[in-house]
């Protein structure tokens, strides 16, 4: 099987959304991965800041996840696809106060040894290629405990990924780009 | 079409997923990339963490839904067609495999023919265009194509340092099948005399790696007396061969 490194196409490079991401990323119910009064549904808001800890006004946050199940409505998924129609996608812009907004569900566990998470990534200005997160939820401390890639940080890190409950369906997960309490980004 | 549901769920574990080929050096910017100046306060300080691909990453949005009539057709998405050349761009998106990836959302966004965005943020001292918006989406087809019509974005200048002017580029937005796969880049225009001078261009390390940033001319797809046509092909990172093994775990 010596044929893996046939003519192997290059791959495109990253370059930054800039200002004017709105012009072509808003949808307006992007951030709304279920609609708002589905059974179950949760909110996950924060706030996007720099180096500074000034806000981030001109930023996206995207999120993918698994259903409420722990399962994905994709053919790649080696367990199958749900048949579902879950999504599983939520966008949002940050606004003038550098906040996002997502109506998600929380994932299930996937069954291989890791805590319930999101996946996200974050575009801004000044970001030549999106930074990569993941957000995992405070009432799962035994689950977070064995987490392959929470148990690998060291603790004050690791908070960093975990959000905050702030009301009986809100949670809130905030980015810090870079500086003071630096929010853990993964290269993925 | 759609798997039927096993009895008994399956539970892989991710040594038995095989993961997405990471970028070689040079192929990506750096995030600090100090002549573009604003990644002076948004580029993270402290190197990312490595995260092995599992279910999560290997699977992503599958988004085709809600197109409009026009968001394939930018000069046709007011009462009249915006003032510039009209030009008509299409290309592939695949991996780096040479699959084209098919049903995968496209979506773009530009500067009017002068240079200017409509948006408020934008204060260049140019026209705005009232028929032009500058954001389209499409889908690709089964082998991965997409084609929009548009007008050629003008060149405008920006704060980074002193007569700083981005070269004409057209925002692209694209998914792929994985969320390893998500890539937002930029399309440039052959011969651009600012390439030289842009910092936000000059940020890929590798120079054959910024030259795929470019389109190339399309006279075959060119429509006459219509509009000159231009090529920008989009890869995206293909599927490693074998589980990625990990001595840890």
């Amino acid at each position: 099987m010596s044929e893996s490194a046939q003519s192997e196409l290059a791959l495109t490079p990253s370059q930054t959304v800039g200002p004017y991401l709105s012009l072509g990323l808003t949808w307006p119910t992007g951030h709304l991965v279920v609609p708002e009064d589905a059974p179950g549904a949760i909110t996950i808001t924060g706030v996007v800041r720099d180096g500074t800890g000034a806000v981030v006004p001109d930023g996206m946050v995207e999120t993918w996840q698994a259903d409420a199940e722990g399962r994905f409505d994709h053919a790649d998924d080696p367990r199958g696809a749900s048949g579902s129609g879950f999504h599983g996608f939520g966008r949002a812009s940050t606004d003038a106060e550098g906040r996002y907004r997502i109506v998600t569900v929380k994932p299930g566990a996937l069954g291989d040894g890791q805590a319930p998470h999101i996946d996200v990534s974050v575009f801004a200005r000044g970001l030549l290629d999106r930074v990569v997160s993941r957000i995992y939820f405070p009432d799962e401390v035994e689950a977070n405990a064995t987490d392959p890639l929470l148990s690998g940080l060291p603790p004050e890190r690791a908070a960093t990924l975990v959000a905050e409950r702030v009301g009986p369906a809100e949670l809130r997960w905030d980015v810090r780009l870079r500086g003071e309490g630096e929010t853990v980004f993964l290269a993925v | 079409m759609t798997p039927s549901k096993p009895a008994t769920i399956h539970q892989p574990s991710s040594a038995e997923i095989a993961g997405y080929l990471r970028p070689p050096p040079g192929t990506h910017p750096p995030l600090d990339s100090p002549p573009y100046k604003s990644t002076g306060l948004r580029a993270p300080s402290q190197a990312p963490v490595v995260l092995r691909h599992r279910l999560t990453e290997i699977t992503g949005p599958l988004l085709t839904g809600e197109i409009g009539p026009n968001d394939h057709d930018l000069t046709r998405q007011h009462a009249a067609p915006p003032i510039g050349e009209r030009i008509i761009v299409s290309g592939r998106v695949l991996d780096s495999d040479g699959r084209g990836i098919p049903d995968t959302l496209v979506e773009v966004w530009q500067a009017n023919a002068c240079g200017r965005y409509a948006h408020s943020v934008d204060t260049y001292d140019a026209p705005l265009d009232p028929n032009f918006s500058g954001g389209g989406r499409v889908v690709t087809d089964s082998a991965g194509n997409y084609s929009f019509t548009t007008i050629k974005p003008g060149p405008y200048p920006w704060g980074n340092h002193h007569n700083a002017w981005r070269p004409s580029h057209i925002h692209f937005s694209v998914f792929g099948r994985s969320f390893t796969q998500r890539l937002v880049t930029q399309m440039y225009f052959p011969g651009d005399p600012l390439f030289p001078y842009d910092p936000i261009f000059n940020s890929v390390p590798d120079e054959k790696a910024r030259q795929r940033m470019i389109s190339s001319f399309d006279m075959e797809n060119s429509v006459s007396d219509w509009a000159l046509a231009y090529r920008f092909d989009i890869v995206l990172r293909g599927r490693e061969q074998t589980p990625f093994e990990e001595p840890h775990e």
